[in-house]
This record gives C-alpha cells, sequence and structure tokens, in this order.
C-alpha cells in the first residue's frame, strides 16, 4: 500500500517544489536587469559550492562536517529516492546504497540536533529549531521505508498502523525538504543559495580572488530612475537572489562591530529585513537577535515601498564601518557592505539626510577637496621643512608617494615624516603631488556621495596621467583601496602599493637595515580592514615587525578576522550613538594580549585607537618604529671622505 | 550709494505658497533670493551660506513648522510651492552650484541672465514685483563681489516695503501677520511682528540649511531668462583692491589685573553712559532730541 502511495507523494511535493520556486525567481526577477552568464555560471556553480563555500565553512571544522553528511545525505537520498519509489527501480543495489545515504544524513542530523539543544544567540530559532527534527525524520523515515526495497525486511513490511506512522513522517520529511525549499522554509538556503553561487554580482572572488571595490553608480539622473537604492526592486536581481541565500547563522552578527558597540544593526537581521522586502510583509516571524535597542515585529515592507520608510531605519544603514568582516565571514558569500553603500547613496544623494556630519563633510569635499574644510594651498605645508621632490617638477620618478588627508592631521604628519625618513635612508627615487593631490574620494564614496568621489577620483586620475611613475605607494588603506580597486572603473590604472610593502621591500633587499626594538615590551599587531580584508595584505607588515625582531603577540581576532577600529565607512562622522565605542572594544582586545604597543598601519587606526582613553598600550605605526630603528648604512663614498 | 551688482553673484528668492495672507485666505507666496557663495578658504564658488540658510528658513515656513495658527490647518488650502530667483552671469560653474539651491528641495529656480557688471537689482525687484510675494528673503551679504550687504534694503526701497535685517525665524500668525525673531549682537534676541509684504535678511545665526540632494539639485530645472543688464554705474567709477583685515576693537579695561578682568572688558556689554528715556514727550520733542544727539556725534553737520 505505502509502495503505491509514495509516487504520488513524491510527484506531488515536487510540482509544489517547482511552483514554488517559480514564485520565488519571480520575485528575484523584479529586481534590476544585470548580465550575468547564465551557463557560465551554473557550471561554475558545483565547484564554487564545493570549494570556495566550503572553505568559509570549514572554519568550524563540527559544523563543516556536519553539513557535509546532511547536504550530502539529503542530496543523495532525494536522487535515489526519486529513481527507488519514484519510479520504481528494481534493484537491490540503489535501494542499499539509499539506506547508507540516509544513515549519513541521520548522523549530521544527530550533530545539527545536538547544535540546536543549546543554540549560541547569533543562530536564528523559530522554524530553524524545527529543522533537526525535520532532517532525522526524512532520514528515519525513508530509512525503514526502504529497508523492503533493500532485500532486508520482506516486502510486506509496513502495514496498518506503521504505515501510518510511515506516510505521516514521509509528508513531514517531504514538506519540510521540498515543500519548504520552494516556499521559504529553512530549506529555502539550499535553492537559493545554489543560484546565488552560479549568479554571484561578483564572481572573481571565487577560486581564490578578491573583489572588494564597490560598484560604480550610473550618475544619469534623466531617465527618470531613482540613484541609489530605494525600494528593493532598486537592488540588482542577483543582489535580491543573495538575500535569499541567508542561512540566519548569524557569523556575520557576531563578527559585527557595530553590533557589539550596540549600534542599532545587525548584518543578519538586515539581510532579513531584506528577504521580508523583496517578498513582502512584516519581519514579525523573524526569530533571531535585533538589531540592538530595536524591538522586531514593527518593520514592515514591499518590493515597492521605499526601504527607509517602514523597514530599515536609516541609523541602521549609518552604523556600519564598511569593515566587510559580515562579508568574510559570511558562509553564502553575501555582499552586506555593498547593499548597505546602495541604500546610503538613496539618502545622501536623493534624499539628502546624510547624519552627523556627513553633510558638512561632503559640501567641504566638493568645496575644498579635503573632508575637514582646510586650504587646499596649505595641503603641502606638512612637508615645508622636508624636502620632498614636487612630481610638477620632477615628471618622473620610480614611486609615487600619495600622502593622503594625513597631510593636514599632526598626528598623521609623524607617520608622513617618518616614512619620508625611511624613503631617504633607502635612496629611493621618489616624488609627492603636494597641493595638486585631492582626497582620493573615500569617505564620500562610503557616505553614498557617488558624485563626489567620480568628481575627485576623475580629477585626481587626470592629475596622476601628467607624470611618469612606476609605482604609488601610501600610508593610508582608504586611500590604497580607493586607487587599486575603484579607480580602474574610471580608467585609473595603478600599481599601488602600502608603505608596509615597500618597506619590506627595502628591508629584504637590504637597502635599509634596522635594530632589533628591544624596548617596547609586548609588541602586537592591528590589521586595518581597508588593508587586510580589503586587499589581502596581512603579511607585509608582519614581516617588516619581525625584521624589527619582534614576537608578535597576535590577538585571538586578527588577520582576515580583525575588528574594525571604528573609523572606516565615514562612522566617526556620522556617529551613530551605540552602548559602547568599538575603539574601546578594540583596545581591549589589544589589552588582553598584554601588549604595552600596538603597532598599526592605517593613520586612521591610529587616530581611533589614540582616542581611547588613558592608560592603555602606545599606538605606533609601523612607519615610525621602522624611522626609529634606523641603522645608517655606510657609504662607502662618504667613508673615503671621512678619511 | 553703492549698488550689489552682479559681481557680487546676485541674490535669490523663493516663493513659496503656503499659509493666508490675508482675509482672503490667498496661498502665501515667499520669494527667496540667492547668489553664488566663495568657500572662505578654497575661494571656490559655493552655495552661500545664509543664503542656504533663507532658503530653509523658507522652506520650513512652507513646511508650517512652528506655526501653530497656519501650518497644519491652512496646509490643505493652498498648494505650496517655492520659486526661486537668481540673477548674475550664470556661468557653467554657477549653475552647477545654484543646483545645490535645487537639491534642497525646491524642483526650480528663475535665472535671470545679466551681463558681468551689471546692477541686479532692477531685475530682481521686477521679478519679486511680478511674482506676487508677500514675503522676500535673502542673505545678509553676498560672499564674493561686492558684497556691500546693500541688496535686501534696495529691493525693499524700490517696492516700498519694510525691510528687517538679520531675521532667524520667522512665524506666520496669521492674517497677513509674521513674528520675526530677530538676531541681535551678543546672543540677545528681539521678537518683531511685522506684516507682508515685507523684506528680511537673514542672521547667519539662523539655523543651518538642509543638506542638498544631489540628484535632485540635478533634476530640478533652471529657468533662464536673458533680460537687459543695467550699468552699475557706481561700481564703474570704483577701483576694486582685496581687503585689509582691519583689527578688532576691544575695550579696554582700566584696572584689570587678571586676564577674567581683561575678558569680561572685551565682551561685556557696555553699560550706557548718559542718554535719556523719552516716552511722554511730543514727536517734535523726540525729533529734537535725536537730531541734537545726531549733531552731537557728528553724523549730521549743523546747517
Amino acid at each position: 500500500m505505502l509502495e503505491s502511495v509514495i509516487p504520488w507523494l513524491l510527484a506531488g511535493f515536487i510540482a509544489v517544489l517547482v511552483a514554488g520556486m517559480l514564485r520565488r525567481i519571480s520575485l528575484w526577477r523584479a529586481g534590476q536587469p544585470q548580465q550575468v552568464n547564465l551557463v557560465a555560471g551554473l557550471m561554475a556553480m558545483p565547484r564554487r559550492y564545493l570549494v570556495d563555500l566550503h572553505h568559509v565553512v570549514d572554519r568550524d571544522k563540527v559544523m563543516s562536517n556536519t553539513h557535509v553528511a546532511t547536504a550530502g545525505g539529503f542530496v543523495a537520498s532525494m536522487l535515489l529516492i526519486i529513481l527507488v519509489h519514484g519510479f520504481g527501480l528494481d534493484s537491490v543495489w540503489l535501494a542499499r546504497a539509499l539506506l547508507l545515504t540516509t544513515v549519513v544524513m541521520f548522523i549530521g542530523a544527530l550533530f545539527v540536533f545536538r547544535r540546536r539543544l543549546n543554540p549560541p544567540s547569533r543562530l536564528s530559532k523559530g522554524p530553524w529549531m524545527r529543522l533537526p527534527k525535520s532532517l532525522l525524520t526524512f532520514a528515519a523515515t525513508f530509512f525503514v521505508v526502504s529497508l523492503p526495497a533493500a532485500g532486508v525486511l520482506p516486502d510486506g513490511f509496513g502495514s496498518g498502523v506503521l504505515a501510518f506512522i510511515l506516510l505521516a513522517g514521509i509528508v513531514a520529511g517531504l514538506g519540510e525538504m521540498l515543500f519548504g525549499m520552494g516556499w521559504a522554509g529553512p530549506m529555502k538556503h539550499a535553492f537559493a543559495g545554489a543560484l546565488h553561487l552560479a549568479f554571484h554580482r561578483r564572481p572573481e572572488r571565487f577560486g581564490g580572488g578578491r573583489s572588494t571595490g564597490l560598484k560604480l553608480l550610473d550618475l544619469d539622473t534623466s531617465n527618470g530612475k531613482t540613484l541609489g537604492v530605494a525600494k528593493p526592486t532598486d537592488f540588482k536581481w542577483n543582489q535580491l537572489l543573495g538575500f535569499d541565500a541567508c542561512v540566519q547563522c548569524g557569523r556575520c552578527e557576531a563578527m559585527c562591530p557595530a553590533f557589539a558597540a550596540g549600534q542599532p544593526l545587525n548584518p543578519k537581521k538586515l539581510i532579513q529585513d531584506m528577504v521580508v522586502g523583496l517578498a513582502g510583509g512584516t519581519d514579525a516571524k523573524y526569530a533571531g537577535s535585533p538589531y540592538p535597542g530595536k524591538d522586531v515585529g514593527n518593520a514592515k515592507g514591499s518590493p515597492i515601498e521605499v526601504i527607509t520608510e517602514g523597514l530599515v531605519s536609516q541609523e541602521t544603514l549609518w552604523s556600519c564601518t564598511t569593515c566587510r568582516a559580515c562579508v568574510e565571514e559570511c558562509p553564502m558569500m553575501i555582499e552586506h557592505v555593498d547593499a548597505i553603500v546602495d541604500m546610503r547613496r538613496f539618502l545622501t544623494l536623493e534624499q539628502g539626510s546624510t547624519p552627523g556630519k556627513g553633510s558638512e563633510t561632503l559640501q567641504n569635499l566638493i568645496a575644498t577637496d579635503n573632508p575637514n574644510g582646510n586650504d587646499p594651498q596649505s595641503r603641502s605645508w606638512w612637508a615645508a621643512d622636508q624636502n620632498i621632490p614636487l612630481m610638477s617638477e620632477k615628471k618622473e620618478a620610480d614611486v609615487l608617494f600619495w600622502v593622503s588627508d594625513g597631510a593636514f592631521d599632526m598626528r598623521s604628519q609623524r607617520i608622513l615624516r617618518s616614512f619620508v625618513k625611511i624613503l631617504k635612508a633607502a635612496n629611493v627615487d621618489f616624488a609627492y603631488l603636494g597641493d595638486e593631490e585631492r582626497d582620493s574620494g573615500d569617505v564620500a564614496r562610503r557616505l553614498g556621495d557617488d558624485a563626489t568621489f567620480q568628481s575627485l577620483a576623475k580629477r585626481n586620475i587626470a592629475t596622476l596621467k601628467q607624470y611618469k611613475f612606476k609605482r604609488i605607494v601610501t600610508t593610508d588603506p582608504h586611500a590604497f583601496h580607493c586607487l587599486k580597486n575603484e579607480y580602474p572603473d574610471l580608467g585609473g590604472n595603478y600599481e599601488v602599493l602600502h608603505h608596509t610593502r615597500l618597506i619590506n621591500e627595502l628591508v629584504a633587499g637590504g637597502k635599509i637595515k634596522l635594530d632589533a626594538l628591544t624596548t617596547a615590551g609586548t609588541v602586537t599587531y592591528h590589521d586595518p580592514c581597508y588593508l587586510g580584508r580589503y586587499n589581502g595584505e596581512y603579511d607585509a607588515p608582519r614581516d617588516v615587525l619581525k625584521a624589527m625582531g619582534i614576537e608578535l603577540a597576535e590577538m585571538e581576532r586578527s588577520g582576515f578576522r580583525s575588528r574594525c577600529c571604528g573609523g572606516g565607512g565615514a562612522a566617526p562622522i556620522t556617529d551613530i550613538p551605540g552602548e559602547r565605542r568599538i575603539a574601546d572594544m578594540r583596545m581591549d582586545d589589544i589589552r588582553e594580549t598584554g601588549a604595552d604597543l600596538v603597532a598599526v598601519g592605517c593613520q586612521q587606526c591610529t587616530a581611533m585607537l589614540e582616542g581611547v582613553v588613558e592608560p592603555r598600550p602606545q599606538v605606533q605605526d609601523i612607519a615610525e618604529m621602522v624611522a626609529a630603528q634606523l641603522v645608517e648604512i655606510e657609504q662607502p663614498a662618504s667613508k673615503r671622505e671621512v678619511a | 550709494m553703492s549698488r550689489d551688482s552682479i559681481k557680487s553673484p546676485a541674490a535669490t528668492l523663493a516663493s513659496n505658497l503656503n499659509s493666508s495672507t490675508g482675509q482672503t485666505g490667498k496661498p502665501l507666496t515667499i520669494t527667496t533670493l540667492v547668489s553664488v557663495g566663495q568657500h572662505p578658504k578654497s575661494g571656490r564658488a559655493r552655495v552661500a551660506d545664509q543664503d542656504a540658510k533663507a532658503l530653509e528658513l523658507a522652506l520650513s515656513l512652507s513646511a508650517g513648522k512652528g506655526t501653530a495658527a497656519v501650518g497644519k490647518g491652512e496646509a490643505g488650502a493652498g498648494k505650496s510651492q517655492i520659486n526661486l530667483i537668481h540673477a548674475g552671469t550664470a556661468t557653467a560653474e554657477q549653475q552647477l552650484v545654484l543646483r545645490g539651491y535645487l537639491g534642497m528641495g525646491v524642483g526650480q529656480m528663475r535665472v535671470l541672465k545679466q551681463s558681468d557688471g551689471a546692477d541686479v537689482i532692477p531685475v530682481l525687484v521686477d521679478a519679486v514685483r511680478k511674482s506676487g510675494s508677500d514675503v522676500v528673503l535673502t542673505g545678509s551679504r553676498a560672499e564674493a563681489g561686492e558684497g556691500s550687504g546693500m541688496t535686501p534694503y534696495l529691493v525693499a526701497q524700490s517696492l516700498g516695503w519694510p525691510m528687517v535685517p538679520a531675521a532667524v525665524e520667522i512665524t506666520a500668525v496669521g492674517s497677513g501677520e509674521f513674528e520675526i525673531l530677530q538676531a541681535l549682537p551678543r546672543g540677545q534676541r528681539r521678537l518683531l511682528k511685522v506684516r507682508a509684504p515685507f523684506v528680511a535678511s537673514i542672521d547667519a545665526a539662523a539655523a543651518e540649511a538642509r543638506q542638498t540632494a544631489w540628484a535632485a539639485g540635478q533634476r530640478g530645472a533652471l529657468e533662464h531668462m536673458t533680460l537687459s543688464s543695467n550699468d552699475d554705474a557706481v561700481l564703474a567709477e570704483a577701483a576694486v583692491e582685496p581687503a585689509r583685515k582691519r583689527p578688532k576693537r576691544i575695550a579696554r579695561a582700566k584696572k584689570a589685573k587678571t586676564a577674567a578682568d581683561r575678558f569680561k572688558a572685551a565682551t561685556a556689554k557696555s553699560a550706557s553712559k548718559g542718554g535719556a528715556v523719552l516716552v511722554k514727550e511730543s514727536a517734535e520733542e523726540k525729533a529734537e532730541a535725536i537730531y541734537q544727539m545726531l549733531l552731537s556725534q557728528g553724523v549730521l553737520k549743523a546747517r
């Protein structure tokens, strides 16, 4: 009896699944067009799933193995179920293979169950608490149902009361796995996730690549389109697809500095709110951590309603430091920062509602090319006593020194002077732009003002075009990122180095010699987000410190998991209140290592960390440390003169 | 008397239709005159600070902010409309700046194109007259060019309207009457009641202007009108030279022993010396007293 019902059940559930999938696809297609290579994407998908995604999941070994067993077991079981029970293929070996796959899935599901016994706060509850039970039911039921086909039990097995129990199990299992997959149950992540990997907006990220520069905004206002994202349908269709791929694991939430500081941002909730927006409805069913200080259940949205009018508050979008910790940690490779900046673009360019000092900063950038409204003719004053060759006079140099806005800040000037000292000691052929330099546009872009960013970038590119140089070097990771990753979209292609990389080269090439630094005590290193996560530069600063004989006491959150100092994404300008300051939390991370000195490679990080009240470890840029340890390399020529 | 010319890039009026001005319930029209400013550090053209504040005041007056009698009750009666006017050379670079005002939330601006060095007062007066404005707002002083601060006075004089300098807040109180909070030196304020139509110049102490939304500014319309320019005879004769920084007048503390004493002497309001309060006297007596005072101060010469 059971054997005759199962094929119809299967067919029915698969039909419902397909209907659900088509509806979901129509929701994504409401987004803006974006060219993707459908065939190549689908072909690349298995590799992206098995290799790239697995690498991220594998940071948690137990969970990774659990997922391999459960998901692998499920996919194999489902295929075999269709063959064995759907088409009724009479093969003992297929049925035995099915027994094996359901066992594997069951074991995996047991681990899922175990994790759900006492789930960490970052995990969403609600329907997700039901999932392990559904997985167990599915695996156990189909194990038992397949026993006769495998020849373990006689064919007549499974009649009467047992048949009803098994039938209930089949319906429950297929309901969760197939109906739920198509109709926004927890299993939606498998379907949406697979397509998200295939049609990802940044395919460069797969295969070990990196793609971190923000996408250029089309500034054409004549075609009636709003700039930036006002409504969910203003996102690209594959961004909407990406939101749907979220598994609500909360790894982003655990890493988010703004969430930890009690600012009203939770990346996971934000993505779920985007899902609410694209499908329409309220967030009442959301069962994870809220935005700090905001109750769940009040957010409403639909694909054609403005997101910031009822779905997500503006402060949520401005709390982000764009540190990319969430993106780095997301096992589904969702692009939170892109979405946030897209929505900020609408707020700034269309509504003119940049909070805090945002408006003033943008006005200054427009009128003076620097964020604090300093006289652009005073940009080179810091170097009055440095005797640095000007590009406008020299026209050609090996290295162009990009000074950045630290030129106006007395603390940052110490870093700049130190670096110049190093460059001179190593006889590097370098020059700088002096007053011709402008802000790179980093802050304007993070504030959502792509018009000002593009204006600054284009003028900078025109200036750079006049001169010949091999490489650009800068002490500011934000300018580094802009020049390297965001200027190419506007026609500026340069080889850009962070100063630690150049110093490392000079040390390795014997151009400078460094004394061992023995008096500093315990030293730790803070990875700036725009140097590390944005550009993958983790080694050069560590190598330089090693060259000074320093053994680093690494923080728990270092390297790709480094915690933001709170100074990125124009967060100090918009200044959304929280319960704690991000810089204070980062200083606590530093204190935990027992460090007396924290080495930094970014003037913003230096400013943020030094803003923490004393007593605290000292904060120094690597350039300052190196400049202090320089050993004069005796020149043969000068030796003769002395003699 | 010197006149504001094009070189001090003009002034603009934002008109706004909203609250009723008279018994008839006609929608209110506010006009704001705006100019092209100049950044004090970089010298680049920018949205003029005070003019943006004037527009902000016009916008909040139109939104009925703080107008208990008018704002909410009659918001539906008259549809609010803002009409910005600028008179000047309106070069391509200046037009980019003018879009900054549009980005504050005004759909269009009338740009009265004038030749370089022209006297813009006549065209502004003409534009205000035709607009049927009740209220005309301007900044106190242009940031570039002549910057004499005479524009609002001259416009008011030509129209025959009262002129209120240094306004920081304007509230419609109904029946065509407005309460204007006026800024006085040392943070003092004075509340005036004025009947429309009137001209007011906005003090730097007024509320900060709202942020300009770039895209809205781009979409807004600049309605160009080329009008015949009037020569500025006064400016034509004048020689222009860079301004010199004048030393600040500081009251000298006579017996100041401490820095606090000197600070107090330099900042405290000086007590009035002498003078008389004339209240009950006749108008002739009051006029005589003022005349004598002006004579004694050397403002007027005895005939």
